[in-house]
């Protein structure tokens, strides 16, 4: 398993430019239809927000881990953290936004030396729904963030956490080494103070998504499925699982092509594609902040350094409404978010 | 004309089967269909089963898909390993128990 990232290793597919480039090609030129053409078929072309209610800002894309399907190719070498001043303009967005969650991710956002100061400054502005998405073994990775726990329940923090499966073995071969039981105490540190327990306030979910070239099943399926060998096997609570579709983008396209299994998985999402998910994919209702500031439709196109087509491109200008008058940009990625019943940050969409 | 018989890319092609015969088409996959619906047995049990009697029918597209179907299921090597061992014990079985009819035979005919 990979340590550094795809930047690091000075592959191909670290820049976005390449990973558009190929999946525009290929299979794409004559064989598959594009994203741009199922949505023509349904007029819903182009693809326009609805009312925003999630507002998901990425602190930076350093992380403990250096996982195989990663879309955001993070790891322990990328050096992208949002500063204090830019989390300052967040602050001021947050303060007049009508988006009702505000939801914190990476890279392991935690590692943001502001991540502390501005959890508590967020907070103190009433958000309904305050997330932070956690890789759960970052909670055991120093003793400086053993509190991180006191810390998510002290600012009624909602953590959404990841785990690609209840065995150890399919788990650290897709997030490394070691992560299933760090992950393991971590989640029963988390139900220790109540998080995910039955009637607590305290919000722990899940986040499932494949460990290799195949799509996720049916999320309630799974959920029952994870529960079950979570709490027999190591007494363990949460409240939901949201199963996410691996897009083709960055280290996962690169682990596709490597492993020649790109083209079976395109096949495979174009024949899952859902008219139905398109009403409901999160780019409609959702804004990504990048670590410097710049605004797209979601993490995915962030990775893929498609901005918003808007004027307002950057926080710092921020204007919900011109926002909302945006026209969102769409590529062969967006397949994974409506195969089947769907795929976003939050789970499935139908 | 491909160079072998079996060719992964085909298994895309089964629903086209309905081409040549539109009612006999329509009326398997909607059986087909049915049958790996939740039941008195879960969706799970149903791939794991159908993943076992893939193996003892040879079909390789059938192994293909539902070793997809079970990984989409979360299900394990481990499972997928036994199952594919309870079709091929029963296989096996089915081969062995005809020697009790060569054991039959062979004392009828012999002194």
């Amino acid at each position: 398993m990979a340590t550094k990232s795809l930047l690091a290793r000075k592959k191909l597919m670290a820049k976005a430019e390449e990973q558009l480039k190929f999946l525009s090609n290929g299979i794409f030129k004559d064989e598959l239809p594009t994203f741009r053409q199922q949505l023509e078929k349904i007029e819903d072309f182009p693809l326009k927000p609805k009312a925003l209610e999630i507002l998901q800002l990425n602190l930076g894309y350093m992380c403990n881990q250096v996982c195989e399907h990663c879309h955001v190719d993070a790891g322990p070498d990328r050096k992208e953290i949002m500063t204090r001043e830019t989390m300052q303009q967040c602050l001021e967005v947050i303060k007049t936004t009508r988006a009702h969650t505000l939801d914190l991710t990476g890279g392991a956002p935690e590692m943001n030396p502001n991540f502390r100061w501005f959890v508590e400054e967020a907070a103190k502005l009433g958000v309904k729904d305050f997330i932070v998405r956690s890789n759960l073994t970052i909670i055991r990775a120093n003793k400086k963030y053993y509190d991180l726990p006191e810390f998510f329940k002290k600012h009624n923090v909602h953590v959404v956490s990841s785990m690609p499966h209840w065995t150890k073995g399919k788990t650290d071969k897709q997030r490394g080494s070691g992560v299933f039981d760090k992950s393991i105490k971590a989640l029963q540190d988390l139900n220790a103070i109540g998080y995910g327990l039955p009637g607590s306030p305290l919000k722990l979910d899940l986040v499932y998504n494949p460990s290799g070239a195949f799509l996720p099943s049916n999320q309630e399926a799974l959920e029952q499925d994870f529960k079950k060998a979570l709490k027999e096997d190591f007494g363990i609570d949460f409240n939901s699982l949201f199963t996410i579709t691996n897009l083709p983008i960055s280290r996962y396209l690169d682990y596709l092509i490597a492993s020649d299994n790109y083209e079976d998985y395109m096949y495979k999402l174009v024949e899952a594609y859902n008219p139905a998910a398109v009403k409901n994919v999160m780019c409609r209702n959702t804004l990504s902040v990048s670590w410097d500031g710049w605004l797209y439709d979601c993490d995915f196109n962030q990775m893929l350094e498609m901005k918003v087509e808007s004027p307002v491109q950057h926080i710092k200008d921020y204007n919900e409404e011109q926002l909302q008058e945006r026209s969102i940009c769409v590529s062969q990625h967006c397949y994974g978010c409506t195969a089947g019943a769907g795929s976003s940050c939050q789970g499935s969409v139908v | 004309m491909a160079d072998s018989y079996y060719d992964p890319k085909d298994l895309r092609k089964f629903p086209k089967i309905t081409d040549w015969n539109q009612e006999l088409g329509d009326k398997f996959f909607e059986y087909y269909g049915k049958v790996f619906e939740k039941g008195a047995l879960s969706e799970r049990e149903k791939s794991l089963i159908a993943l076992a009697v893939s193996h003892v029918v040879k079909c390789p597209y059938c192994i293909d898909a539902y070793t997809q179907d079970g990984l989409q299921r979360g299900i394990t090597k481990e499972e997928m390993m036994e199952a594919v061992h309870a079709g091929a014990a029963i296989e096996s079985g089915a081969t062995l128990v005809h020697a009790t009819q060569m054991m039959k035979k062979y004392d009828k005919l012999s002194h």
